[in-house]
């Protein structure tokens, strides 16, 4: 079991003949993900690494059942691209791009709203279940299959994580990159219920850092419906309020969303929180009595 | 990206928002010329800088004498002002606002931003108008008016109605009311059509006249928006933002300036923070954020190497890179080839770990440049400290 993907989700990457979605299309084939379309308006009849290529992602749904999009667009039509994927009936949407104005994802969000579809991202890693499906631009072989589901705010963040829970034979089952941006299609209390669920999941490593208050929403959470043990590390303790700390989520604002306030929310509803992003994975260990 | 007072009055007037009659000063001549255009019975003449509480830092001068004009000009132009917000060196100041004073009967506060909560863009709305609002909405959370607008259909008039009857503008002043919703609804459309992050008026005034007037004003715009708009971009004002975050966004590296000793190279904005904090654990303070992005070359490890090396605070160095997509071993190619372009002349650690981490620490430890390697951000973490010592 897992999370969100597997091995029977059949991808679909809209802008799959630019250089990023070229690329990590090839990466996620070889990993083993069903690669099974690409959208580029104008290019249908083409073919990256053997993935046909369509004009519309109502083509690729119609022709290869295709229920999940990775997106490389770029920014100024990425909202575009978004509501396209929803339009043609695909059920969950990864959005790997960076830089999307923050008052386009405002209408984008309202318009999912009270629809099946689910979204991931904008600006975050993507989706992996490990040994299953690669949907993102996350390397594949720093992640062991194992017990821990992983959902994080932060990239590379996320990497150094996973990382410390292969090595230390752990090991994942889904890892989660939820975004860096102020609004975005689905939270850290979207994905803990997935987990606390999924009976392969013995714990849960979750990544916050400064700005917003998703961490304090998903501390609530975790108080009242999650039994499997939660650690938690939120970076950001030294930033300087109103300083925007490369993520457009990342900025302290009018004393809100410090690292130390969400620390503590997090502690008081039972998870672990280290204050040390070296000690994430010796804090899984010791969590699971290992 | 910020602007100035000015800048967000000419987008209010645009707008149709109500404000003072005011022009932008450079000099106590052209202040003289438009104090005379002007011809009000109340200058006030405002220090422009990306801050605020300029008015107890000597920014803001109100005057009944025309005369007095050009030498309040000239005492404010070239002036530091040192405000809360500004730290300790203060703030420079280039030009001024120059504008007819107001009646004030009441003063209100009102922004618009999106509420990272539900996603929609909100007012929020304040009978406490002149004051700090985080200062309002800690000490008197019942004096803060809220109202989310569906970002599907936009403003309505009973939001503007909500908000009206919400801060008692009926009592207030009924003649306002219906202004006072217009005037929202052209805010919302300035915040949407020009991708604002943040509009905030404070204080908005009932004058004794009865009218409305945004006293001071602030836009911030979100950075991801900014290529739409041309206008917008020409607002930018350089001699505000820090010279080395200047030269860093040319190089397209993410750069934050902080206080402290040892500068930090790092992929990924997560990491980067996480860097900082792991620098403050083991006893030391962060002089930047610096996020090289996912494709780490040498040309942006040079820009970065040149960017941290400007600041004199930097006492060492430390590079924290992930490898995922981009190989240790050319990241250490890049610090190798770029160390030798800069010349380094601080203790500098190199934690590589990801994909093919190994080969790059061996390309890094052969490379005969002064550095040391390490595997675990701990360790490299406790090493530059060690080597810096650590903070005072």
């Amino acid at each position: 079991m897992s999370i969100l993907v597997n091995k029977n989700t059949r991808v679909v990457v809209q802008g799959i003949t630019g250089k990023e979605g070229s690329f990590h299309a090839t990466q996620c084939k070889a990993y083993g993900t069903k690669m099974v379309a690409g959208v580029t308006p104008g290019k249908a009849g083409q073919e990256v690494e053997g993935i046909p290529v369509f004009n519309t992602v109502d083509d690729a749904v119609k022709r290869t059942d295709c229920d999940t999009s990775l997106i490389f667009v770029p920014p100024p039509f990425c909202a575009d691209a978004i509501l396209e994927a929803a339009d043609a009936g695909v059920k969950l949407i990864i959005c790997i791009t960076e830089g999307i104005p923050v008052n386009d994802m405002v209408k984008v969000k309202r318009a999912l709203h009270g629809r099946d579809v689910r979204l991931i991202g904008p600006n975050c890693p993507g989706v992996i279940t490990v040994d299953e499906a690669k949907i993102g631009i996350m390397p594949g072989f720093i992640h062991k299959r194992g017990v821990v589901g992983v959902v994080s705010r932060s990239g590379t963040l996320t990497y150094e994580a996973v990382h410390q829970l292969s090595t230390l034979g752990l090991g994942e089952t889904t890892c989660v990159g939820i975004g860096g941006d102020p609004v975005n299609g689905t939270g850290f209390v979207d994905v803990l219920p997935l987990f606390e669920k999924d009976p392969e999941t013995q714990a849960v490593v979750m990544i916050g850092e400064i700005g917003g208050d998703a961490e304090e929403k998903a501390a609530e959470y975790i108080k009242k419906h999650v039994k499997k043990p939660v650690i938690s590390f939120i970076a950001g303790i030294t930033a300087p309020p109103g300083r925007r700390m490369g993520h457009a989520g990342a900025i302290i604002s009018g004393g809100k969303g410090t690292a130390t306030e969400k620390m503590k929310a997090l502690e008081s509803a039972g998870v672990r929180v280290v204050k040390n992003p070296a000690e994430i994975g010796h804090a899984v260990m010791k969590a699971l009595g290992r | 990206m910020n602007v100035h007072e000015f800048q967000a009055k000419q987008l209010f007037a645009q707008f149709g928002v109500p404000v003072p009659r005011g022009k932008e000063i450079t000099s106590p001549e052209g202040a003289t010329a438009w104090a005379n255009e002007l011809n009000t019975p109340v200058f006030v003449v405002k220090a422009q800088i990306h801050a605020g509480g300029r008015g107890k830092a000597g920014g803001v001068k109100i005057t009944k004498d025309k005369g007095a004009i050009a030498g309040l000009a000239k005492e404010l132009i070239g002036k530091t002002l040192i405000t809360h917000q500004t730290g300790p060196k203060g703030r420079t100041v280039h030009r001024l606002l120059l504008e007819e004073g107001a009646n004030i009967a009441k003063e209100l506060y009102l922004s618009i931003l999106v509420d990272r909560d539900t996603g929609w863009p909100t007012f929020i709305a304040s009978t406490e108008g002149g004051m700090e609002i985080e200062e309002v909405a800690e000490k008197t959370p019942e004096k803060i008016i809220k109202e989310a607008i569906d970002p599907a259909v936009g403003f309505q008039g009973h939001n503007g109605r909500n908000v009206a009857f919400a801060l008692g503008l009926q009592t207030m002043e009924p003649a306002v009311i219906n202004p006072f919703v217009q005037m929202l609804g052209n805010l919302y459309r300035l915040f949407m059509e020009k991708h604002a992050a943040l509009v905030e008026i404070n204080p908005l005034i009932i004058t004794k006249e009865k009218t409305l007037v945004a006293l001071d004003g602030k836009v911030s715009f979100d950075d991801n928006g900014i290529f739409k708009h041309e206008d917008v971009q020409k607002m930018r004002d350089l001699n505000e933002e820090d010279p080395l975050e200047i030269e860093a966004t040319a190089n397209n590296l993410n750069y934050v300036k902080l206080d402290g000793n040892i500068g930090c190279m790092v992929n990924g904005a997560g990491l980067a923070m996480a860097t900082m904090d792991v620098i403050k654990l083991a006893g030391s303070e962060p002089a930047n954020f610096l996020d090289v992005g996912g494709g780490a070359t040498k040309d942006t490890v040079a820009a970065g190497f040149r960017i941290l090396l400007k600041d004199p605070n930097v006492k060492g160095i430390f590079i924290n890179i992930f490898g995922g997509i981009v190989r240790c071993e050319r990241i250490a190619h890049g610090v190798i080839e770029a160390a030798k372009e800069v010349k380094i002349t601080v203790p500098l650690v190199v934690r590589l770990q990801g994909t093919n981490a190994d080969e790059g620490r061996k390309l890094l430890a052969d490379s005969g440049l002064k550095l040391e390697v390490a595997n675990d951000l701990w360790e490299a973490a406790q090493k530059i400290v060690k080597l810096t010592g650590k903070a005072a």
